[in-house]
């Protein structure tokens, strides 16, 4: 018997109130009917069955009932509906779309098998930490290793493909066979390369991206086999990478076979490859870090100069990008819990309030039998409803926002541009909304449960001292949190304002570039390059609007490598110190069409030849270093491989980007390079400098190039100054997300605080009647209702404040040297603050104001 | 309740169970175990409600109006302190007419396509 009474708790309370004891004499009697075991176990499973069936029928029966009572009185309050439902679709949408950016980029595993066991590896040097392999490093660390089941080698090259369609310039990597294998992937179509491909004069192979395939090869099934030009050389397409295959970024459209030739192993300082490997499945990371530093120290000791402090770092591929990518999105989560906060209180603000508002209705239903539990769950049901719709919204938001923010995913990890939407983000946007509806509804659920027949009484009034404390409490913590998201914006704001004022040593305003790659071998011979380059110059140059025009290897912050260790007769340099620069070929008038002042001696000349002393150019940070103090020209450096003069000084430029420091330059003229060496260093960026917009300049120059060459493909093609908002692109997009947070958030706070005092001015309009009737004046009345708003935004702001600085600590990496206690961020989150206080306080203030004594009077 | 008929018809077509409470509280007041007993004999042990869909019906028929709590009790030596007596209520007749209506109606079609056996 007592088993059934547990059994029957299944049962909602009411019903269990209503019917319990009349089930519990019921069973009782056919219990006592019942003989013999097997009828009386057949009983009990019967029972347990009914029970437990009938009883999800009455909590069903029950929710439809709440659902229908819902619908009915929130279209009678479709304003409270509609505001309810935007809060919580703005508090769900921020935060479904920011946990699906961060579940993608920092959380997810990537897309490969066992993918916890690839690691990328790195050498490490005094001054920089990634360095990539030089080959020979590479053989050794692969061959002393034992940690990896599997390491695999690449680097990027890029391409001209000519023959299908217009000639098109494609980015690509070059691999060894044992990469995709130990990856773990397989081919959409075709085969991956074998070990017969890596050897040095095997015909070419390539393996091509889903995307190109459907771009340059109308997705034909039959294209394996097919013969493609790249370069001017033919290669043999074997297989197509799955659609969702980057790697190892996004950029890659084509994979072809890395053949190693042997000198290749000669130059242990020629780093260009990158390395990833897959460790043994009892392998754990420091043991593999471990066991290469003892290779290192091994490699170290056996080629001493070489190898001299050069150690490894091995990283796991996962965590391959930059701690201001996660940081920038970690701030956006912390901003997207602020706006869920805020929305949650608002939300339970609303209730609460609405609650106040049916105090009668509920009171009325009380009288007439219903329980306590059927009120809470009437009202739980209320909010869950308003919650779930607000969810379904908030889902919709996430999904129309998520592809804008898909400049936030580094473009260094192997995976997808745009993260899709799946199963964790769903029930992550359940979860939260479920938990709103259920948290924040509850408390005003159990107030308005605790309503009796008082609220029944004539003219008694409704609300109490402790819902307006706890809406306060609410209002105050909206304020603070939006204090909080307001000051950091402002700091970030203050940081890209920071950073877009720096100067990148060029002006870019007015630049037109873009990149014609010149294929090897065709193009080994200098003097065909140099060719090519005159003609396409001078043609540029008689341009109507061009002013100038060069040819560089590689343009500043679009190219940040390239960086040769120097060394200078007579002076001794130690390898601990950092004595690298960055090295460029360039055609005369580079410095001019960049803006680039010359500060001493002259530019690059036709007349630097192969045949004339090994000229240079060099930046003052360069003279800075070595000569300080002293006249550089005619002086000499060693530089890859050859011996330099320095015939002139130019400005220093960002070559790294706008938030780093950049090595010296060195600018060498571009026709002193001995055939067939530095192909990876041809000049390939042309850079116009000219008064005729952008657009207008392009087709002519197209016409220059394909005359010049009408196989060369021409890409890149982008102004300077884009390259250099590039640069600050994902900071601006975050600081615009977060600059929406904040509007959204102070939104929010200023309608708290109108429903707020608005309430309490409707509930003490008697008050406000005998203070008037009694002689008070407007200002007097005014001054009342503004204290209240002014009392809870102070304390909000003082507790804004004091958290802002703590997240502004927090992000500090973020900021640019602008300092967490920003005045100008603070006063102007302060500023805005005190001009929501008064815009959500003035139209119950001025109700306040214009209340009628005499009728409020009347009506107690 | 001024109209009846069209409330009634609303409520159509019946579950079973609430029926079968209909019915067996036709000619007299009945508390919920009797209701049991009266709806299996009257279907020869066919149909045993369970105490749960009893009362789930019996919730369902209170608020729609079918039957009302009595307050009269029989003889007190007959009665339980704690049962309650549930007795129908006019509108609770018409609606068991109309679903008899219904269900002959029906029957009625059943035969004219052969479904059914004719009257004997």
């Amino acid at each position: 018997m007592r088993f059934y009474q547990v059994l029957l708790r299944l049962y909602p309370a009411s019903f269990r109130g209503e019917f319990g004891g009349q089930m519990c004499e019921i069973f009782a009697m056919r219990r006592r009917d019942t003989s013999g075991l097997p009828a009386i176990a057949a009983l009990w499973f019967e029972t347990l069955a009914e029970v437990l069936l009938n009883a999800a029928a009455v909590h069903g029966d029950i929710l439809r009932q709440d659902l229908r009572y819902t619908a009915r009185t929130l279209a009678r309050a479709p304003g409270f509906a509609c505001t309810a439902i935007l809060v919580v679709a703005l508090g769900v949408g921020a935060n479904t779309a920011t946990f699906t950016l961060t579940d993608f980029v920092l959380i997810r595993p990537l897309p490969f098998p066992e993918s916890g066991r690839l690691v990328k590896l790195w050498e490490r040097e005094p001054g920089y930490t990634q360095m990539e392999l030089s080959p020979a490093n590479y053989r050794d660390w692969k061959r002393m290793s034992t940690s990896f089941e599997a390491m695999g080698a690449f680097h990027p090259i890029s391409v001209n493909l000519v023959g299908q369609g217009d000639p098109e310039r494609l980015e690509g990597e070059t691999v060894t066979s044992d990469l995709f294998p130990l990856l773990g992937i397989q081919p959409l179509i075709g085969r991956l390369f074998t070990a017969a491909d890596n050897r040095e004069g095997a015909p070419g192979t390539v393996l091509l991206s889903y995307r190109l395939w459907q771009a340059a090869f109308g997705a034909d099934s039959g294209v394996t086999g097919r013969k493609v030009i790249l370069d001017g050389q033919p290669y043999t397409v074997i297989g197509i990478m799955p659609r969702d295959f980057h790697f190892p970024n996004r950029d890659a459209e084509l994979w072809t076979a890395k053949q190693f030739q042997e000198q290749e192993f000669e130059d242990r300082n020629d780093n260009y490859l990158q390395v990833v490997a897959r460790l043994k499945p009892a392998v754990s990371l420091a043991q593999a870090r471990a066991e290469l530093s003892v290779v290192t120290s091994q490699l170290e000791r056996q080629y001493p100069k070489e190898n001299e402090h050069i150690g490894a770092t091995v990283n796991r591929l996962r965590d391959e990008f930059s701690q201001q990518s996660r940081l920038l999105l970690v701030a956006l989560c912390g901003a997207a819990i602020c706006v869920l906060l805020i929305a949650c209180a608002n939300l339970a603000s609303l209730l609460l309030a609405r609650g106040l508002a049916r105090q009668k209705e509920l009171a009325v239903r009380a009288a007439i039998g219903a329980g306590r539990e059927r009120l809470v769950r009437q009202m739980v049901t209320e909010s869950l409803v308003l919650a779930v719709s607000g969810g379904f919204a908030g889902v919709l938001v996430a999904v129309v926002s998520i592809p804008l923010l898909a400049r936030l995913v580094p473009n260094t990890l192997p995976i997808a541009q745009a993260p899709d939407l799946d199963l964790r983000v769903f029930l992550f946007a359940g979860a939260l909304t479920v938990l709103t509806g259920i948290a924040f509804g509850i408390v005003p659920a159990l107030r308005a449960g605790n309503a009796d027949l008082s609220g029944l009484r004539e003219g008694a009034r409704a609300g109490g001292g402790r819902r307006e404390r706890l809406r306060s409490a609410l209002v105050i913590a909206e304020v603070a949190a939006s204090v909080v998201l307001l000051v950091s914006a402002g700091l970030l704001m203050r940081a890209l304002w920071r950073i877009q004022a720096i100067d990148p040593g060029f002006r870019g305003d007015g630049v037109l570039t873009l990149r014609t790659a010149l294929p090897m071998p065709k193009y080994e011979a200098t003097a065909r390059r140099t060719e090519f380059y005159q003609r396409v110059l001078s043609e540029v140059r008689s341009l109507p609007g061009v002013s100038s025009a060069a040819y560089i290897s590689f343009l500043p912050m679009a190219m940040r490598g390239g960086i040769w260790p120097v060394s200078i007769e007579g002076q001794v340099v130690q390898r601990t110190e950092s004595h690298t620069a960055s090295m460029r070929f360039i055609t005369p008038e580079f410095f001019s069409t960049l803006g680039i002042p010359l500060h001493l001696g002259r530019d690059v000349s036709e007349s630097d030849t192969v045949t004339s002393p090994f000229a240079a150019v060099v930046s003052q940070s360069f003279v800075r270093r070595y000569w300080p103090d002293r006249n550089p020209l005619g002086r000499h450096f060693q530089l890859a491989f050859h011996d330099r003069m320095v015939v002139g000084v130019a400005g220093d430029i960002r070559v790294r980007g706008l938030e780093r420091t950049s090595e010296p330059q060195v600018y060498l003229p571009y026709r002193q390079v001995p055939d067939g060496y530095f192909s990876f260093y041809a000049p390939k960026d042309l850079v116009i400098r000219s008064a005729a917009a952008p657009a207008m300049l392009v087709s002519a120059v197209r016409e220059i190039i394909h005359d010049a060459d009408r196989e060369q493909p021409i890409s890149d093609v982008r102004t300077m100054g884009e390259i250099v908002e590039e640069e600050t692109a994902s900071r601006s997009l975050q600081l615009r997300v977060l600059g929406a947070f904040a509007a959204i958030a102070i939104l929010l706070a200023g309608i708290g605080i109108h429903g707020l005092l608005s309430f309490a001015v409707s509930q003490r309009a008697q008050e406000i009647g005998v203070r008037i009737a009694l002689g008070a004046r407007p200002g007097d009345i005014l001054a009342m209702v503004l204290r209240q708003s002014v009392l809870l935004a102070a304390s909000g702001v003082a507790l804004g404040v004091a958290l802002a600085y703590a997240a502004g600590r927090g992000m500090e990496a973020l900021l640019a040297g602008v300092k967490p206690g920003d005045a100008a961020a603070l006063w102007a989150a302060v500023g805005l603050c005190v001009v929501m206080t008064l815009a959500g306080s003035l139209l119950p203030a001025l109700r306040a104001v214009r209340v009628d004594p005499i009728s409020v009077i009347r009506s107690e | 309740m001024s109209d009846p008929k069209p409330q009634a018809d609303a409520l159509l077509p019946l579950p079973p169970a609430t029926f079968h409470i209909l019915m067996a509280l036709a000619d007299e007041d009945r508390h919920g175990y009797a209701i049991i007993r009266d709806v299996a004999a009257r279907t020869s042990g066919e149909l045993k409600l369970s105490a749960g869909t009893l009362y789930r019906s019996i919730q369902r028929m209170l608020e729609q109006g079918l039957i009302v709590e009595t307050r009269e009790r029989p003889a007190p030596e007959l009665d339980d302190e704690r049962r309650r007596y549930y007795r129908i209520t006019p509108f609770g007749t018409a609606v068991a007419r109309a679903e008899a209506r219904r269900l002959t109606q029906l029957i009625r079609l059943a035969r004219a396509s052969g479904f059914a056996p004719e009257r004997a």
